[in-house]
């Protein structure tokens, strides 16, 4: 039991998922984020070829995210939707907005101004309607007798507000190392123009959402500040400075391929201090991984599946990306 | 109360409305894809340029078909949370991994291999576009798979216990839960059913064009593999849909009862009523036409065989019967209009009038959509049938929704209706604009190509086809 404990696996293999879906989608959202940055022409249409062939397959991560939750842990998934209910319904019109302007941008040059313009609300309404989950997970969620039990604006507070706008900024700066590694010539100066600003601005974001969320209960707090644990946590803080130290240094150095590291690893620190506030919690505060679990068989069915299905998946996503590798060209399509 | 009846009302009106729309999308592309690796393996085997133009013709409509499936499609998969919280938490643990295994088994395999299909064209070999091609085809259909195996658990549930705090939990193996009593006949007539949409579509882009340029190699091509597929298909798929319909009045009689219009019991053979208003209230069809004993016939394939009533069945077990009355219907009566359609093409192929017989294409542009309002008739049949119920006999959909104020689904439902109407509405547009093209020869690939220049295409692409060899007409 101890050692081999299902609700922990899945738990590990969601959070796996999830962090899969921010990055990649990430990129695609904040490429959106900034399109109206970029000029028209030659700008817009390379950053949008950058995403063109892999954006389906990033957005299957969130498919994965929200069905295995509903899978594995189908209490949390029945609590935290209605919990978030126009939150959710913001993100996933979003979502379609962008991924249908995708295609119509090419298919009616005459109106690709309207449809740039909805690949951008589209993207930015999913990037801080994500951020604001996140943010209402961490604040708490009311439950009675295992149902969501508040009312439909309960998410909304000063601090979900400060999520949704960290994890915009972060999806933004994701995007724009993206684009300094896919693209050349003006596109990528401007690019790395982004870059440097939306860096200082994510590591404030992060900041103050780290800042912030020790005073939401005093678990988090004790969590991150007490003896002995605050060996371990301290490291959190620690390697987000090298790491930001690392990316603006890459970015006055014009690498191109480790700026977006950096930010990805940025990411990923904010990711697992997120998870050291929530763990063992997947409702924070109310429900635990344990009270969530669906039944054993049927966490065990789904994980003799993923076991040997997700490296497949991984192995032809990453020939995909393989496959495109490589700059855009300025040439595109015109 | 009477709010949470309200909520759940607009919650099943707003699910009915996404995952219709969403259907619309599948049903196209399962069959297209299809289509697409047939084309391709056809030129890659006969080297023949009027395949590799068709292909890229119908690649372009595909890309932005399979586009509004995925966005409409990641809706739905939340929407299980959001509006039928309930139901979640009760069925999870049964159609959750199964959906799970739609998205790993599916889902990435779609969508990995889609860039390649729709971009790579130029970047790798013949043979791994192909096979990606393939894959993405392949990928459809496992997604059908498990969809179905999902939905037809709810209608005819097996292999479950139900735990103490009133969950579906896998009971036995979970063979029995995805090969559930009605998944095998729903699956063959879904899938057949997109194969047929599909045809009847491209057929009906074929003979548009045809009517306006008989000589068209492309519409030629096109309009005859379709009407192919309308004879074949068609026979195949109403003794698909016949099958069903034993298979569902074994599980669920009381739907077929409401399909059938059969309110009192028929001791002596129930008659076949062909037209006429169900009322509910007075538990009578008005104004009907019926013919005696065929109900029987074709129901239990024997004209004296007695048939209950839906008065055998409590009245809060009736679905809404005038609807699933008429959607079946409408269904039917597509069916024998594309197998019409199929023999006419026989006719006139025989007589060497295929390309040239303008009535028949006029009739081709008509039945062109009416693969999808049979698509939809069929589900609005066996969704609406099984109210009152989400998982059969087990729970009832008013018991599965989210404890939500109707408010809140009433907005959601609103932004959905103007957002699907505003972006739908455009995509079918470009689609149509895009049929409304000629097929000719030298089809340009999708437009957002990246990575390489329009015009300095590689060696290894389809373009470097030899195009139109052996096409009489020389025309593509
Ligand atoms: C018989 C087929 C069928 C049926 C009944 C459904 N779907 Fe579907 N779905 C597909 C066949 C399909 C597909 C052919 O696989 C799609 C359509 C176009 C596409 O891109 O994939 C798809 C796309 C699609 C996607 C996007 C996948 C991606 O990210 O690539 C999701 C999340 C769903 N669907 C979810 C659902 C849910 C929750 C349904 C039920 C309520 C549902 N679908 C009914
Ligand atoms: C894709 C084709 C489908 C169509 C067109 C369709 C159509 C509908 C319609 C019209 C309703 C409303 C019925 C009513 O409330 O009277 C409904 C309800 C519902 N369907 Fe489907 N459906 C489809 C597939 C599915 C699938 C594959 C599933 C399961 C995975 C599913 C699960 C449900 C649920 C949970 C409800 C809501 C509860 C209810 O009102 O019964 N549907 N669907
Ligand atoms: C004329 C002959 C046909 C017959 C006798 C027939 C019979 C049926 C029956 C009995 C059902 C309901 C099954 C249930 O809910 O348990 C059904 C559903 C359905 N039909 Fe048909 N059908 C016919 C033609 C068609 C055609 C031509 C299409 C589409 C091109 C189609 C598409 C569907 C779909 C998508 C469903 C819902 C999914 C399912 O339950 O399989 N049908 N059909």
């Amino acid at each position: 039991m101890a050692s081999f404990d299902l609700p922990t696996i899945w738990a590990a293999i969601l959070c796996f998922a999830v962090f899969a879906y921010v990055v990649m989608d990430g990129f695609d959202l904040g490429v959106g984020i900034l399109f109206p940055a970029l000029s028209p022409g030659e700008e817009k249409d390379q950053a949008i070829n950058s995403i063109a062939p892999v954006w389906d397959g990033n957005e299957t991560w969130l498919v994965m995210g929200g069905g295995g939750l509903l899978a594995v842990f189908p209490l949390a998934y029945s609590i935290i939707l209605p919990a978030t209910y126009p939150l959710m319904i913001a993100m996933l019109l979003g979502l379609v907005f962008r991924g249908a302007a995708f295609e119509f941008r090419w298919r009616d040059p005459r109106h690709r101004p309207l449809w740039d313009l909805v690949i951008t609300v589209g993207s930015t309404v999913a990037a801080v309607a994500q951020g604001i989950t996140i943010g209402a997970l961490l604040q708490g969620i009311q439950v009675e007798n295992n149902a969501y039990a508040g009312g439909w604006l309960d998410w909304l507070s000063p601090f979900s507000c400060l999520t949704g706008i960290a994890v915009a900024v972060g999806y933004s700066l994701l995007g724009a190392t993206w684009l300094i590694i896919k693209t050349e010539g003006s596109c990528q100066r401007h690019a790395r123009r982004l870059a440097f600003r939306l860096g200082l601005l994510t590591v404030l974001a992060l900041g103050a959402v780290s800042a912030a969320t020790p005073f939401l209960y005093y678990e988090y707090w004790r969590r991150w500040f007490e003896m002995p644990q605050v060996l371990l946590t301290a490291q959190v803080p620690l390697l987000v400075a090298i790491c930001t130290g690392l990316f603006f240094w890459s970015l006055r150095k014009g690498r191109e391929v480790l700026p977006f590291l950096m930010a990805l690893a940025l990411f990923l620190l904010g990711f697992i201090g997120l998870c050291i506030s929530i763990f063992p919690y997947m409702v924070p505060r109310s429900i635990t991984i344990w009270d969530a679990a669906a039944p054993h068989s049927s966490q065990l069915f789904m994980l003799v599946g993923a076991v040997f299905i997700i490296p497949l998946i991984l192995a032809y996503t990453g020939w995909a990306y393989w496959v495109f590798r490589g700059k855009v060209g300025t040439e595109g399509y015109h | 109360m009477i709010e949470q009846l309200d909520a759940v009302l607009l919650a099943r009106v707003q699910f009915a409305f996404t995952v219709s729309f969403h259907f619309i999308f599948p049903a196209f592309s399962i069959g297209l894809a299809s289509y697409l690796m047939v084309l391709e393996g056809l030129w890659l085997k006969t080297g023949r340029g009027v395949y590799a133009n068709l292909y890229r013709y119908w690649l372009k409509i595909f890309a932005v078909g399979f586009g509004m499936g995925v966005v409409s499609g990641v809706v739905l998969s939340y929407q299980f949370g959001t509006n039928w919280s309930v139901f979640s938490t009760k069925a999870g643990p049964i159609i959750g991994p199964l959906m799970g295994y739609e998205v790993m088994t599916a889902f990435f395999l779609e969508a990995g291999f889609l860039g390649v299909m729709l971009f790579g064209i130029s970047k790798v070999g013949k043979g791994l576009h192909f096979f990606s091609t393939c894959m993405v085809a392949f990928g459809t259909f496992i997604s059908a798979f498990w969809i179905l195996s999902v939905n037809s658990w709810m209608q005819t549930p097996a292999g479950f216990e139900i735990n103490v705090d009133g969950q579906f939990v896998p009971g036995g193996s979970w063979w029995d839960i995805i090969f559930n009593p009605s998944f095998p006949y729903r699956l063959v007539h879904t899938v057949t059913a997109a194969y047929l949409t599909t045809a009847f579509a491209v057929g009906g882009v074929g003979a548009w064009h045809l009517l306006k340029d008989s000589t068209n190699v492309g519409a030629r091509k096109m309009f005859s593999m379709a009407m192919w597929m309308a004879v074949i298909v068609t026979p195949f798929q109403i003794i698909a849909g016949d099958l069903h319909g034993l298979n569902t009045l074994e599980h669920q009689p009381v739907k077929v009862l409401a399909m059938e219009g059969d309110y009192d019991p028929s001791p002596e053979g129930a008659p076949l009523i062909l037209f006429g208003l169900p009322d509910d209230e007075a538990a009578e069809v008005r104004y009907k036409v019926a013919i005696p004993k065929l109900g029987s016939l074709i129901l239990k394939h024997d004209p004296n065989a007695p048939l209950p009533g839906l008065t055998d069945f409590p009245r809060d077990e009736w679905p809404p019967v005038a609807i699933v009355f008429w959607s079946f219907r409408i269904m039917v009566a597509i069916g024998f209009a594309m197998l019409a359609i199929g023999v006419w093409s026989l006719v006139a192929r025989r007589r060497r009038k295929l390309y040239t017989s303008t009535k028949l294409q006029r009739a081709a542009v008509i039945m062109g959509p009416a693969g999808f309002v049979a698509v939809i008739a069929g589900w609005i049949t066996t969704e609406v049938g099984r109210q009152p119920f989400t998982v059969y006999g087990l729970l009832r959909t008013a018991e599965s929704s989210s404890p939500l104020d109707a408010p809140a689904v009433a907005v959601s439902l609103l932004a959905f209706i103007v957002v699907y109407t505003a972006v739908f509405g455009a995509g079918i547009y470009y689609l149509l604009r895009l049929m409304a093209q000629p097929p000719h020869r030298g089809e340009s690939e999708p437009p957002n190509v990246p990575f390489h220049a329009a015009g300095i295409t590689p060696a290894s692409s389809i373009e470097a086809a030899p195009i139109g060899e052996g096409d009489p007409h020389g025309k593509l």
